[in-house]
């Protein structure tokens, strides 16, 4: 069977869409394969619009892993926009990937990656556009398993009556590994269907599979149990971790589009994990232990990247980048391989302390000194203890200070609103540390222009984090802090000016709050919500809370919960979280302590550099810590010799 | 963004100038104006082209675009002219750019910019508009009307709002074809200001006859360059650059 193309039909429509060359593919180290030639055939979906999509890692490195094998080809999709949505409805024209425009449905597996829960919407219209039907139940042979990833998929139960499967943790591992059981039982004829197909998937330990647990609930609403239905499945799924990251130096050929995209850039992930414990921070949990890449193989990726993409900007990603071992070695290796070239490099790093500063330093050499950003988090010295981020207020006016007196102008400060025990006067504190940063700092630079901005979102408490239990902050309280703080602000006659806030209202973190400690009773209002027409969450201009709301109400008509059960209440020990039978590696009795010890303002230091806290993660899932230094060197660039230049001219 | 320079640094200046014509075809003539400048300039990066930048905080560098295509119309005339600050060989230049470009930003030809006033030579573009499903002899009426008309004013929304203008004292030249289960639209259009571009031509042509089209229209600039003697033939704006070499 072969698969036609649908980009005749698509053709006829894109002159009337916005943007349409981010519908046509041809990115630089796209991949096309003859259908006919392999046995597995994935589509990955970034579930968002294609500019926002298409820099995303996790996408790229798993679609490169896949298509690096023979027996499997593997192409992407993204969500269209409503323009294109409602013309593809009108003209029957299915989900398309972009790489070959083959439809979706026609795939053995279709892979979705949720960065966030604000995807789960857009998901349900390429599934549904594709002409696959929406709930799992009714799918059959014919049509592709669908498989949620990335780290909402720690958590998917809110999603679970869509979706077929989810992996949880690292992918490149797991789907080579979901491919064989998939090329093995397509190659013995599918044998049983569907049906054994999942059944070899969830026994293998790859994939978690909702459709092999029930669910059964307590009266009041709380979860009695969650338990396998069939025999041989786990009772509980774990995560994936790839180990040494120097084996996989994924992308090596990253994607470049022709489109614009929010990241114009080559990233390089320097490490993967982080164990500085910050207690909201459901990354830092989710992916530990650390694993360092080594010096030399990051050198290499830069030094590869650059000459397959001609990005003139790299990021040296990872959780917490100013934390690699060897970090002053590697900003002042590609500095100096980099010197003369317009070249730059950036440090994603929210570290509040001089090093900070040094490495900062050191990447803009010789550039101009715009702004800094450092996320201490919290606003008082009390809240930072309580979510576990270890900066002083002597730590941070240090640094900042460090920061003006080196010629930088500007410097951004994150913070979060509506953690565990806030009250108003922890927010107001920012007011008060934005004034001494700019004191500070024209003392330190002694010029009057420069400036602090202060940033602040609300906090959503999110599975697998010791935070799991916590109430939300309402958002009409969330809301009426962010003005107090603003207004305070304002009234700082002598320095006000010289600092900028920038916040958002506290309505769509209730939602990502419902979705994200959800169980499977919020399906139907995702569903709901989606057939009322809501679609990308993540941007303002089509997030509508009113319609959130009035989805809710609906769904959860006959059940004894609503959003606030979800948001605003505290859980206690006893009760079964949605998400317990998904095991992150940390140890449930660990996170209730760390819990407890946040309510009591009790600090826990880094495992990299103090003896082990027993989360739980390395013992159980036979993972350990993987730092340098390596004391590697980094040589000076080789010079190539240029193809274009002419020979007697040179 | 490329790193601020230092505004002290030593600016190296061109030592050539190369100028490049390119198409743009299929899926690709989606491309935008903007993006084909993100994709060519990563490209020369690629292609290790030693290219002269700017001076200033923000050096970018030394590329000229002239009248590109708009988006969603293909192209097999699009000029661009670099400046280097190494002597280039426009053969190699040609070969190694089009391998790092993606299939359909091609390039075609490359020459030594030897003579001034390049722009300028670009007088006219020829247009080849393919019209699915319309007949022959609807196109051919509209057509006959159009031209026989000395003034057809247009709209188009441009960034400076609404514009009215005339798109028929533009059309030097036009006939129509048969296609596969299309019409064909011939046409060569002066360059001006405003420019008149071939959905401005379809637009006349709606206003003065009777003619529908339902399915967008496929598009493709064949050529640009200077009128020739007959007055409405495009040449190749290559030319006088190409005996200069050889001069």
């Amino acid at each position: 069977m072969t698969v036609q193309s649908v980009f005749p039909a698509l053709e006829q429509l894109l002159p009337r869409v916005q943007k349409p060359v981010q519908y046509v593919g041809g990115e630089l180290n796209a991949v096309v394969k003859p259908w006919e030639d392999t046995i597995v055939r994935w589509c990955l979906m970034y579930p968002d619009a294609y500019e926002v999509g298409i820099p995303n890692q996790g996408v790229q490195i798993l679609y490169e892993v896949l298509n690096e094998r023979a027996d499997t080809l593997c192409e992407r999709t993204y969500a269209v926009w409503p323009d294109l949505e409602k013309l593809m409805r009108e003209h029957d024209v299915p989900q398309f990937t972009v790489d070959a425009h083959r439809p979706v449905g026609a795939f053995d597996a279709l892979g979705v990656s949720f960065s966030t829960e604000l995807g789960y919407t857009n998901m349900l219209t390429a599934i549904d556009l594709a002409g696959v039907p929406l709930h799992a139940v009714d799918r059959d042979d014919t049509h592709p398993l669908v498989i949620a990833g990335g780290h909402a998929a720690f958590n998917p139960e809110a999603i679970s009556m869509f979706i077929d499967g989810a992996v949880l943790g690292d992918g490149e591992q797991a789907v080579l590994a979901i491919t064989d059981i998939i090329a093995e039982f397509k190659t013995q004829g599918s044998p049983g269907g569907r049906d054994e197909l999942l059944m070899r998937l969830a026994k293998s330990g790859v994939m978690y599979v909702p459709a092999f647990y029930d669910v059964e609930y307590l009266e009041d609403g709380r979860i009695r149990r969650v338990s396998p239905n069939r025999p041989g499945v786990p009772w509980r799924v774990a995560k994936h971790t790839v180990m040494d990251l120097d084996e996989w130096p994924y992308p090596k050929a990253p994607l470049v589009p022709i489109a614009e995209s929010v990241h114009e850039r080559m990233s390089v992930e320097i490490f993967r994990g982080c164990t500085r414990g910050c207690r909201f921070c459901q990354a830092g949990m989710i992916t530990r232990p650390v694993r360092e890449r080594s010096m030399t193989t990051i050198a290499d990726m830069v030094a590869n990247g650059l000459e397959k993409t001609g990005y003139e900007e790299i990021g040296l990603l990872s959780l917490s980048s100013a934390d690699h071992s060897e970090i002053a070695e590697i900003a002042k290796g590609l500095a100096d391989r980099y010197e003369d070239t317009q070249t730059s490099l950036s440090l994603p790093s929210t570290r509040v302390d001089a090093f900070n500063i040094d490495l900062a330093n050191e990447l803009s050499r010789n550039g101009r000194r715009s702004g800094l950003t450092f996320a201490p988090e919290g606003g008082s010295e009390r809240i930072r203890k309580v979510i576990n981020k270890m900066v002083t207020e002597e730590d941070l006016i240090r640094t900042v200070t460090a920061a003006y007196a080196s010629g930088w102008r500007q410097v951004k400060l994150y913070f979060m609103c509506g953690l565990p025990t806030e009250e108003d006067e922890d927010v107001l504190q920012i007011a008060r540390l934005a004034h001494e940063v700019i004191k500070a700092g024209r003392e330190a630079s002694g010029r009057k222009d420069i400036r602090c901005t202060v940033s602040i979102g609300g906090f959503v408490p999110k599975p697998h984090t010791p935070f799991q239990w916590a109430a939300q902050l309402d958002h009409a309280t969330t809301d009426s802090r962010l003005y107090k703080l603003r207004d305070a602000i304002r009234q700082d006659r002598e320095f006000g000016k010289s600092i900028g806030v920038r916040y958002h209202d506290g309505k769509p973190g209730v939602v990502e709050g419902l979705l994200s400690r959800g169980d499977r009773r919020v399906g139907k209002v995702i569903e709901q919500v989606w057939r009322d027409g809501q679609r990308f969450d993540g941007w303002s201009e089509h997030f509508s809370y009113d319609r959130w709301m009035a989805a809710a109400e609906i769904a959860f008509a006959d059940e004894a919960v609503d959003v606030d059960w979800y948001t605003i209440r505290e859980r206690d020990l006893s009760e079964v979280l949605a998400w317990d039978h998904l095991d992150s590696g940390l140890d449930k009795e660990w996170l209730w302590d760390d819990w407890q010890d946040a309510l009591s303002d009790v600090e826990v230091d880094d495992c990299r550099w103090t003896p082990c806290f027993d989360c739980g993660v390395c013992d159980h899932m036979g993972t350990e810590i993987q730092v340098g230094p390596t004391n590697a060197v980094m040589l000076p660039m080789p010079k190539i010799p240029s193809r274009v230049v002419a020979t007697s001219g040179a | 963004m490329a790193r601020d320079r230092d505004p002290g640094r030593e600016i190296i200046p061109a030592v050539q100038k190369l100028r490049i014509q390119h198409a743009k075809r299929d899926r690709l003539r989606f491309t935008s104006h903007r993006d084909f400048q993100r994709a060519f300039e990563r490209a020369l990066k690629r292609a290790g082209v030693p290219m002269a930048y700017s001076a200033g905080f923000s050096p970018h560098p030394k590329i000229s675009y002239a009248n590109a295509a708009p988006t969603g119309v293909a192209s097999e005339a699009e000029y661009v002219e670099i400046g280097v600050i190494q002597v280039v060989d426009p053969d190699k230049l040609l070969a190694v750019l089009d391998e790092v470009l993606p299939p359909g930003l091609d390039i075609l030809a490359v020459v030594e910019a030897r003579t001034p006033d390049f722009v300028a030579r670009l007088e006219a573009s020829h247009w080849r508009i393919e019209l699915p499903g319309t007949p022959v002899a609807t196109l051919d009426q509209a057509l006959e009307k159009f031209m026989a008309s000395s003034e057809v004013l247009v709209d188009r929304m441009t960034k400076s709002g609404l514009r009215t203008f005339d798109a028929r004292t533009a059309v030097i030249r036009a006939n129509v074809e048969s296609g596969a289960d299309c019409a064909i639209l011939q046409v060569v259009v002066r360059h001006g200001v405003p420019a008149v571009r071939p959905d401005d031509v379809l637009a006349a042509l709606k206003k003065v006859a009777d003619f529908a089209q339902e399915i967008p229209p496929r598009v493709t600039r064949l050529a640009q360059g200077p009128l020739l003697e007959d007055g409405w033939s495009v040449g190749d704006p290559f030319t006088l650059d190409r005996e200069a070499t050889q001069a």
